[in-house]
């Protein structure tokens, strides 16, 4: 029996959440008043999670690395939020969500989680349009909806390609509404450094005031993580630069179990890497594979001539280019999951078929859709027999109206234009599904301790779908927390204020100063980024879009090798007393040195492919399927929630089985 | 290409700074300009001298914490985009690029190229939200149609990133086109008309106790702005407070 207790409440899947919330205890508003939460990360998950807490009543401290909350990285995602609204009478519910998000992540999530999920998700748009966030919409006046890869309806709710910061904005509006009222405190340029435990409860963190350098101790009767995730761990990613596993890690440290950490996703359509002095790689959406055509060219001499300048990928016919993604998967073409669109990308790649320089590229074509769409705009404005001319400039115009900012984002970036010539894209680093293991509660293993959002572990398995990302974060923070910590916390109504001048805040104060001496007493052989990169180039090549058990053993050796020399070796310039960017990158990069580590071992571990996580071992030898990932249920079906016990290496595995009873296990297909 | 920096640095707010040279080669084309910056600080680093301090984060445009003050304009001198879309294409070999903090008695300097933009925090503490709980008992999001021209419009205005370019190219250090971006996006929506007159004037009211300066309509903000926020949105912010001060 495992030690992990999930908490799924009882009665049929469509019920659980509903009776889960008759029987939890409240707490009055009075009590409400004496008591104090406190949340790390000011995203989607966490500023709507501090919002909401505020408006209920608790005393909410929010904390974030960046000068505002609405700085988080959840502001950069672009393509829009899935809700089960079936506004489009498309055969959508909150069933079919469920059922694709359970799907899409390979089977590898918790089905009472994910329904909740699918079940709130309608509710997130009522809120976020009463809070005014500008979503697109139809002449009618209603709200437009388009479609995310992986699924057969159109749900998806967009801004844009801005919906992640319209979104953010909101809660961040909510925020300020509450800073504004004194419920919310709000700590922006403050780094939570370590968590701190009394009698075994989450009671509050120690963070650094990233301005004066000044260590500071923070208590609360509970505390959220919302930090985000860990992609960053391989240098390069669609990441911002500041994003971190500082905060997860530290609670991990502290006794939070870790949970599948080698579920990460690899976008499929991201701008190529352009150099060694690249410091981060660009998204461009999974919306544009609504429009965009994925190919490489057929022939190897055509492409050795594009490499060399010699071709034009517009003067390639029709029959000389290669759909791959609509050769192999005719019943989702481009829109497959991106796990799928990835790996095969990487697989006409390596195939030689890459057509950059780097031979790490392949196109996502407009064309076609310019010419749909300059058609129907010139039937809708009463031109007939338009000219070509006509046909292409009003096509390019409804492009323009539906993706300009990512077209301009990708032409100041490249210096090409997207219009006239396909995009050139290939796969990176954009999302961890791994996490701090939570239970239904979003509690992990220590009491008091929340995390929510990318944070966390529970909703999306294996692989996350499009568009899922910004659904889960409101929704834990806004429907989902609110709740749970409540029931948490009715036992703290007489606890009254937890003192910071406890033995226990001591400890933590000093085993936060004396590893910050210890990142500045280095001999100063190499920067912080000479490892991060490192660390980065290890995780890729070996850890990255195909693994297998040789090299993730020697990734496990080679970074265990990597974090002793960045011990002894770093230089971090400055002092510890002021701003110092270097200090903190350098704290960031130690834990991800020992997060590294953990990745590859549970990688190691899972010896099947699941969603992102592709074992070269575990592949499809016959019929239709060939050459496709292949899962082990009998094996595998489980969560690999690791309990930190010093070294990564010595890192103690905790299985949660993974029981389905509203979803037969099938082979996920997409052909 | 090789080039020669004028870097701003200053080592805390209390501090006096100063330009320092710094000459920079092996910079190419295609490295964003904050790139180019990573290879000065990794050299800066090596040869044992403290990095200079910037604000990034997303490095594609949209977080908003990027500024600088490139060669006297914000975010450099390409259209539209922020400094860290910016690209070293735009320069040629032998420049010499004067790189400065974000200027405005409202934007103190923290570090180096580092400003404090929290006056723009209070501005929208002050009435930058409806007012509506997030309890997820709102009415069906399709209640409320909306004309899509309206909700375009209020879109383009939420588009602010709120990075402070429009204050910093301002002579007179003004925030409005930052406060009428807010203003307008919820000016143009029915939700947020019940708070329009308190949201007007408490938002006015912060932005000149932070010490901005008056709009003269000089355009410059319009220009610089690297998401595009059109001047109507003051022209809107104007009307709206006309409309307010007399109904208080």
């Amino acid at each position: 029996m495992s030690i992990l207790d999930s908490k799924i409440p009882e009665g049929p899947l469509a019920d659980k959440w509903t009776n889960y919330k008759n029987k939890i205890n409240l707490v009055n508003p009075a009590n409400k008043r004496n008591i104090d939460v406190i949340v790390v990360g000011t995203g989607l998950a966490g500023g709507s999670a501090a919002a909401t807490l505020a408006e209920l009543g608790y005393n909410v401290k929010t904390f974030c690395y960046q000068d505002s909350p609405r700085r988080a990285h959840s502001i950069a995602a672009q393509g829009g939020i899935n809700a089960a609204k079936n506004y489009q009478g498309d055969g959508d519910s909150d069933y079919r969500l469920f059922y694709d998000t359970v799907k899409g992540g390979d089977y590898r999530s918790r089905e009472a989680n994910v329904y909740r999920l699918a079940e709130v998700s309608g509710n997130i748009i009522d809120q976020c349009v009463a809070q005014g966030v500008p979503f697109a919409r139809e002449y009618g006046g209603l709200l437009d909806n388009r479609s995310f890869g992986g699924v057969l309806v159109s749900r998806t709710f967009y801004a844009k390609g801005q919906t992640g910061q319209q979104l953010l904005l909101g809660a961040y509006s909510a925020m300020n509404r509450q800073i504004n009222r004194g419920k919310i405190q709000a700590f922006n340029r403050h780094e939570m450094l370590d968590l701190v435990k009394i009698d075994g409860k989450a009671r509050g963190i120690i963070a650094r005031n990233l301005v004066t350098g000044e260590i500071e101790r923070h208590s609360a009767h509970a505390v959220v993580l919302a930090s985000g995730g860990y992609g960053n761990v391989f240098f390069l990613s669609t990441n911002a630069m500041g994003s971190n596993v500082m905060a997860a890690w530290r609670a991990h440290r502290r006794g939070a179990f870790f949970a599948n950490p080698c579920y990460t996703q690899i976008h499929p359509t991201c701008i190529p890497v352009s150099g060694d002095h690249q410091s981060k790689l660009t998204l461009m959406s999974e919306s544009l594979r609504n429009d965009g055509r994925i190919w490489v060219p057929k022939r190897k001499e055509d492409v050795e001539a594009i490499r060399e300048g010699k071709l034009k990928p517009t003067q390639l016919s029709e029959e000389e280019r290669d759909y791959y993604l609509e050769r192999r998967y005719p019943a989702f073409g481009n829109l497959v999951p991106r796990d799928v669109a990835s790996r095969a990308a990487k697989e006409r790649c390596d195939a030689g078929f890459g057509v950059n320089k780097t031979g790490e590229a392949v196109y996502l074509d407009f064309a076609s859709a310019i010419q749909r769409y300059g058609k129907e705009k010139a039937l809708t404005s009463g031109i007939h027999n338009p000219s070509k001319e006509e046909i292409t400039k009003m096509g390019e115009e409804v492009i323009e109206s539906k993706y300009g900012n990512l077209f301009q984002m990708y032409e100041k970036i490249v210096d090409e234009n997207p219009y006239k010539s396909p995009m050139m894209i290939y796969p990176a680093v954009h999302y961890t599904m791994g996490g701090l293991w939570v239970d239904y509660n979003l509690q992990t293993t220590i009491p008091g301790c929340y995390a929510a959002g990318e944070a966390n572990f529970s909703d999306h398995g294996a692989n996350r779908l499009g568009a899922s990302a910004l659904m889960q974060g409101l929704a834990d923070g806004y429907f989902v927390l609110p709740y749970t910590i409540g029931d948490y916390l009715s036992q703290d109504i007489r606890t009254g204020k937890i003192p910071t001048d406890t033995p226990e805040f001591d400890q933590a104060e000093k085993e936060v100063k004396d590893r910050i001496e210890k990142l500045m007493a280095g001999s100063g052989e190499h920067s912080v980024d000479y490892y991060h990169k490192k660390l980065g180039k290890i995780m890729w090549n070996k850890c990255g879009m195909s693994r297998n058990e040789k090299e993730l053993k020697e990734a496990i050796e080679e970074i265990a090798v990597l974090r002793e020399d960045f011990w002894k070796n770093v230089k971090v310039p400055g002092t510890i007393n002021s701003m110092n960017p270097e200090l903190e990158k350098a704290g960031r990069v130690a834990d991800f040195l020992e997060l590294g580590e953990l990745f590859a071992k549970d990688a190691l571990n899972r010896n099947e492919s699941c969603g992102g996580h592709f074992r070269e071992e575990s592949v499809e030898q016959s019929g239709e399927q060939k050459g496709e990932a292949l899962r082990d249920d009998k094996n595998f079906k489980y969560v690999a929630a690791w309990e930190y016990k010093g070294e990564p290496k010595d890192a103690q595995l905790h299985k949660e089985d993974l029981v389905f009873e509203n979803i037969e296990l099938k082979t996920r297909s997409y052909k | 290409m090789n080039l020669t920096l004028k870097i701003w640095r200053q080592s805390d707010a209390n501090s006096k700074g100063k330009l320092v040279d710094y000459k920079i080669s092996g910079i190419e084309g295609d490295m964003s300009f904050l790139e180019m910056l990573d290879v000065l600080n990794e050299d800066l680093i090596n040869k044992g001298e403290e990095p200079v301090v910037f604000d990034h984060d997303c490095r594609e445009g949209i977080c908003g914490a990027c500024s600088l003050q490139i060669n006297g304009e914000p975010h450099g001198p390409d259209r539209l985009i922020t400094t860290c879309q910016l690209h070293m294409r735009k320069f040629n070999d032998g420049d010499t690029i004067y790189i400065e903090p974000f200027r405005a008695k409202a934007f103190p300097v923290v570090k180096d190229l580092m400003v404090d933009r929290s006056s723009f925090e209070r501005i929208q503490q002050a009435g930058g939200y409806i007012s509506v709980n997030t309890s997820g008992n709102t009415q069906d999001a399709n209640a409320i149609p909306i004309r899509k021209e309206d909700a375009d419009e209020a879109m383009d205005a939420a588009t602010c990133i709120g990075c402070g370019a429009c204050v910093a190219a301002c002579k007179n250090a003004s925030a409005m086109l930052f406060t009428s971006a807010k203003v307008s996006q919820f000016a143009l929506l029915p939700q947020g008309q019940v708070e329009a007159t308190e949201r007007v004037l408490a938002m006015v009211n912060q932005m000149d106790e932070e010490g901005f300066g008056n709009c003269t309509n000089t355009g410059a903000c319009e220009i610089e702005c690297p998401k595009g926020i059109s001047l109507e949105n003051i022209a809107r912010m104007n009307r709206e407070y006309l409309k307010a001060s007399m109904k208080g």
